[in-house]
């Protein structure tokens, strides 16, 4: 079932937590919302699946208005970050909630119950758990029990609020993996919500980033990532080097350093205040005598992966972060506190903007 | 399977079995003699009074006082106003916690005080606000006496004051227990298709049922045990208006100590019945609160 909202608009007191928000959730996608704590993207959720309501505006559900459908009617399906599976019931008695709760005229047979719970917590893995209770569980099979939960009741839209925030690394990887293979069985609409940038890049088809209850940016992981559209989206996504400075002639002046760049070109005026960003490893170190680039001093090198991470101070205390091979930083033979330049191969320049939320 | 480390938690247990942290064993016996002593003088000692003067003269005549008419009636007045005060306490005290910690309304803070308000009075203003209230000379007393209606020195007068009595104990015993516990669950269940009552009854009814239980425990023991504000308002009528502890004062006042005693001794022993409750509840909601806790993560 396809998913719209429209000019959403939603202020708790005098805190704006959604302003003005349209987004399309095409039918079948598994769309993740991403942003920093506060951006609004679990009031989105809320309002979606009808917990919250909206100041303003509409969420149409199959093209069809749902605002003042009740939550029990929307037919959606949600996963709370903290599980919120009933702790005085059982695992298959959890699982079975939603179908026990059905009017007695939709209500199927308790042996088809049965039969279906039972096919539920296999697909969740986890048959060999339904006679337990939820405190016996670890948090990566309540978060897949409380997803059979969701699914016994065949919702149209699965929504799910930060899934995997309470669990540790290595059980998130793995439920982000396997949450992408039961979307390519299931096909259900999904909105997962996460502040993690790697598991939403990582797991969902498309990728909305929210910041400040505005929309930034929609798009696939692989287009958010090489084409950022604004300077938030740009910091958010991955290690970024951040220099401020002005438009030179042909370059970025960066405090007396020039960095050539045609900024110009992109429609930016002589003079305009700039944010240019580059991504560590769309920098190079080249020795202090060279023209052009910034300099900087070395103060620690992490050479333990396929390349070599290096940190640097800029001249007002600004942290830099290069990526090299480690053939090429083997050739530069750098040191601790020596002076060298900073040449970036790619650089993003964006208008300066006051409190782009960096 | 906390097990091994729960002798661990046990600071006490800790502290006493290291050299390092362990006291003097005269610190030790002086504290030890000085609590129990502490303990028997003013605790033991006077329920132990009350059941040898209930029996100093004998079994009979302890159960003739208790078999007395005026005896029976107190008995039956005093379970009459428990058995309205507690289930109509049961309802508020529900619905008022629930209002609280589910919803976010303007004068919230001002009704918790509000619900406070029956522990930080004196009973016995309690009782005057309802003698000037529903009285004789009060403000709906030519009313209510014009209807044949008569609330101040009998039954509904006392009922009232003891509904306002207890007020507060299950309301306040399951305040904290519901925002503790957040709306997460029943968010739950009304997403996948509970209504309202089904999602009270079947989620959170379960989750609150032993913090509910205690309140209504110590609910009923107030109820039952009341003096100050049932002694306004009851006008002492033999056999009419006497609930228990009036009608001890009754007898007491009269010099019929052993009389006075026997019914004293049926609320000590209400009083030790429900410590005994109390603590089989605490144990298991203290179960249940355990695997609450497993549950959130923190």
């Amino acid at each position: 079932m396809s998913i719209q909202v429209r000019n959403i608009v939603k202020r708790f007191g005098g805190f704006s937590a959604l302003g003005d928000v349209t987004l399309d959730f095409p039918s079948g996608e598994l769309v993740a919302l991403l942003g920093p704590s506060g951006c609004g993207k679990t009031t989105l959720l809320r309002i979606i699946a009808g917990l919250e309501s909206a100041d303003s505006g509409q969420v149409l559900l199959e093209g069809e208005d749902a605002s003042a459908r009740h939550v029990r009617e929307r037919q959606v399906g949600f996963v709370f970050q903290h599980y919120a599976l009933f702790r005085h019931m059982t695992v298959f008695d959890n699982v079975a909630f939603g179908l026990r709760m059905k009017s007695r005229a939709q209500r199927p047979p308790e042996p088809e119950i049965r039969a279906k719970v039972q096919r539920l917590l296999e697909l969740v893995q986890l048959d060999w758990l339904s006679g337990r209770f939820p405190s016996q569980l670890s948090g990566g099979q309540r978060q897949r029990i409380a997803l059979a939960r969701a699914l016994a009741v065949e919702p149209r839209v699965l929504l799910l609020d930060e899934p995997f925030g309470a669990l540790d690394a290595k059980v998130r990887k793995e439920l982000r993996r396997w949450l992408r293979r039961l979307h390519d069985e299931l096909h259900i609409t999904s909105i997962f919500v996460t502040h993690d940038q790697e598991e939403a890049l990582e797991v969902a088809d498309r990728v909305v980033l929210m910041n400040r209850g505005r929309v930034e940016q929609v798009g696939a992981p692989e287009e958010v990532y090489r084409q950022p559209a604004t300077p938030f989206v740009y910091s958010f996504l991955g290690a970024v080097n951040l220099f401020h400075g002005r438009v030179d002639g042909e370059g970025v002046r960066v405090g007396d350093d020039l960095l050539p760049h045609p900024a110009q070109e992109g429609g930016l005026s002589e003079g305009a205040r700039v944010m240019a960003f580059a991504r560590p490893y769309e920098l190079d170190i080249v020795p202090c005598e060279g023209p052009g680039g910034i300099t900087a001093t070395v103060s620690r090198a992490l050479s333990f992966g396929v390349t070599t991470r290096i940190e640097l101070e800029g001249r007002d205390g600004q942290h830099f972060e290069v990526e090299l091979t480690r053939e090429r930083a083997a050739a530069l033979g750098l040191a601790v506190g020596q002076a060298v330049r900073l040449a970036p191969s790619n650089l993003r320049v964006f208008e300066y903007e006051e409190g782009a939320g960096i | 399977m906390a097990s091994p480390r729960q002798i661990d938690t046990d600071p006490a247990a800790r502290f006493e079995t290291r050299s390092a942290t362990r006291e003097a064993p005269w610190v030790k016996w002086t504290l030890i003699v000085l609590a129990l002593s502490f303990f028997a003088l003013f605790l033991l000692m006077p329920l132990a009074a009350v059941f040898a003067e209930a029996l100093r003269k004998g079994w009979s005549t302890y159960f003739a006082a208790l078999a007395e008419p005026d005896a029976l009636a107190a008995i039956r007045l005093t379970l009459i106003a428990a058995g309205i005060a507690v289930p109509l306490n049961l309802v508020f005290g529900v619905a008022a916690a629930w209002a609280i910690a589910r919803f976010e309304f303007r004068g919230k803070h001002f009704l918790i005080t509000l619900i406070d308000l029956p522990f930080s009075v004196s009973p016995v203003v309690a009782g005057l606000v309802f003698v000037l209230m529903f009285g004789a000379h009060g403000w709906f007393g030519p009313w209510l006496s014009e209807h044949d209606i008569k609330i101040i020195f009998a039954v509904p007068g006392i009922v009232l004051a003891t509904v306002f009595v207890t007020f507060p104990f299950v309301a306040r015993e399951l305040i904290p227990l519901m925002q503790a516990q957040g709306k997460e669950e029943e968010e739950a269940a009304i997403v996948l298709g509970a209504n309202g009552w089904r999602t009270f009854w079947h989620v959170t009814l379960p989750n609150i049922r032993w913090g509910l239980l205690y309140g209504i425990i110590l609910c009923n023991a107030r109820a039952m045990g009341e003096f100050g504000a049932v002694s306004v308002v009851s006008g002492h009528i033999r056999g009419e208006t006497n609930t228990m502890p009036l009608q001890v004062e009754i007898l007491y006042n009269e010099y019929q100590f052993a009389a006075a005693f026997a019914v004293a001794s049926l609320l000590a022993l209400l009083a030790l019945a429900t410590l005994g409750i109390k603590a089989w509840v605490e144990r298991h909601a203290g179960r249940a609160h355990r695997t609450a806790q497993d549950e959130t993560p923190s």
